[in-house]
């Protein structure tokens, strides 16, 4: 059963598993992350040193946003058409669907961050340390920041402006997860790397329930 | 929500509310196996919002309702992914729910013609046959239909007949809250008016109202 709506929401929310337009707009997060560690250097010039100084904090902030995008059709469609009530009358929790879910939002943009950040990296001038660091870090904070999302996106499900208020609503809840995570940077060093899987395995462990409440609540 | 007395979809001293507007209340229902009942009542009496507390996705103001066993739900919502062809979307329920031979429920839904249609471009009576085939997957004892004649053609209109027909022989139970006169054997109405509260009143008094 888990394996089959795990199934699911990766057909809908895996960039290029599915065809059909419910899945063209997966790619989306990947594409606007690369093309921010692209339009940085054009924008504060081909300086080496300035860009490896600030390059890893710039493929955080892009990472952070990438994050916001997929949002808006993370629960609310499903809501609409009415698949979490068939399921809940299937007998299956709110909380197991909320907990695939976040396992799929998490499959389809982490692990895509982290190889779209070898690119980034050679365009932002980091070396090799730094790469290391930036990766980890995606590692460690991208669970949270899917965790974040996830809360954030079943809270307003409901809202007519509930996209755009997302997008607001999850800056301030992932600055711990920036400031670790681009601490380890500025400091090259990977002790801070772990207070951001802590803060990250934290908001997973929680996001199942809070989403899973969220969505009860709604209807 | 497995109930101790014998009855497949019960309600005691059910009372519902939307917003702050008490629909219903003192609503008493037991439907037995092979039952089944009609619910009439304009629009905005209550007729989705008793479904959707017997199946459980809304709480009850005061009072209890439930099922026993299994219950499977037709509303307004698709309950199907729109932009995947038909064949997928209904496979993934197929899935889920185990349905003897997938192939002769299409057939009989005459959606065999649609299999690689995107749900979204199907027509209103076509999604419906589409939640319908659904409906049968799931083999269900107990059959929640909100509307379930609303767009549908005179011979798909019959068909349903024929289904819940089928479906309370086989010893199910099923609620049908439709505003079209219903042509089955043996069906019983409710009249969800006749529960209605005195006036438009708000309940100042909380769960009193339906003691």
């Amino acid at each position: 059963m888990i394996a089959k709506l795990l199934r699911r929401d990766l057909a809908l929310f895996l960039p290029f598993a599915g065809r059909g337009a419910a899945s063209s707009g997966a790619a989306l997060p990947v594409v606007f992350f690369v093309a921010v560690a692209m339009l940085y250097p054009f924008a504060v010039g081909p300086d080496a040193p300035l860009l490896a100084r600030t390059g890893g904090g710039v493929i955080w902030i892009a990472a952070l946003l990438a994050s916001i995008l997929p949002l808006d059709r993370l629960v609310a469609r499903d809501i609409e058409l009415g698949i979490f009530d068939q399921l809940a009358l299937r007998g299956i929790t709110e909380e197991t669907m909320m907990a695939i879910r976040l396992a799929a939002h998490w499959i389809s943009f982490g692990p895509a961050l982290m190889l779209a950040s070898l690119p980034a990296a050679a365009l932002l001038q980091l070396e090799g340390e730094s790469v290391r660091l930036v990766i980890l870090g995606l590692l460690a904070g991208t669970p949270g920041l899917a965790a974040i999302g996830l809360i954030i996106a079943s809270l307003t499900a409901s809202l007519r402006a509930g996209a755009a208020l997302s997008g607001l609503l999850l800056i301030p809840l992932a600055l711990p997860i920036l400031i670790f995570g681009a601490g380890a940077l500025a400091r090259a060093d990977a002790a801070s790397l772990g207070f951001v899987a802590a803060i990250s395995l934290g908001l997973v462990a929680i996001a199942p329930f809070a989403a899973g409440a969220a969505i009860r609540a709604v209807r | 929500m497995q109930g101790s007395a014998p009855e497949q979809i019960y309600a005691r001293d059910l009372a519902c509310r939307r917003g702050d507007r008490l629909l219903f209340r003192r609503l008493s229902l037991a439907v037995g196996s092979g039952e089944a009942y009609h619910i009439t009542g304009a629009n905005g009496a209550g007729k989705t919002t008793l479904l959707r507390t017997i199946a459980g996705l809304a709480d009850p103001y005061a009072g209890e309702a439930g099922f026993a066993g299994t219950a499977a739900l037709i509303d307004d919502r698709l309950g199907l992914e729109a932009d995947w062809p038909l064949a997928r979307a209904l496979a993934f329920w197929f899935a889920l729910d185990r349905p003897s031979d997938e192939g002769a429920i299409l057939e009989r839904l005459r959606l065999a013609d649609l299999a690689d249609v995107p749900v979204r471009f199907l027509s209103t009576g076509q999604k419906k046959r589409a939640c319908l085939a659904r409906l049968i997957g799931q083999d269900a004892q107990v059959w929640l239909l909100d509307e379930p004649l609303s767009g549908l053609d005179s011979a798909t209109q019959a068909l349903v007949g024929a289904l819940v027909a089928e479906h309370l022989a086989s010893g199910g139970a099923a609620l049908i809250a439709s505003h079209q006169a219903l042509d089955i054997h043996g069906l019983k109405t409710l009249a969800i008016e006749d529960y209605a509260p005195p006036g438009e009143a708000v309940p100042a008094a909380g769960p009193e109202a339906a003691a």
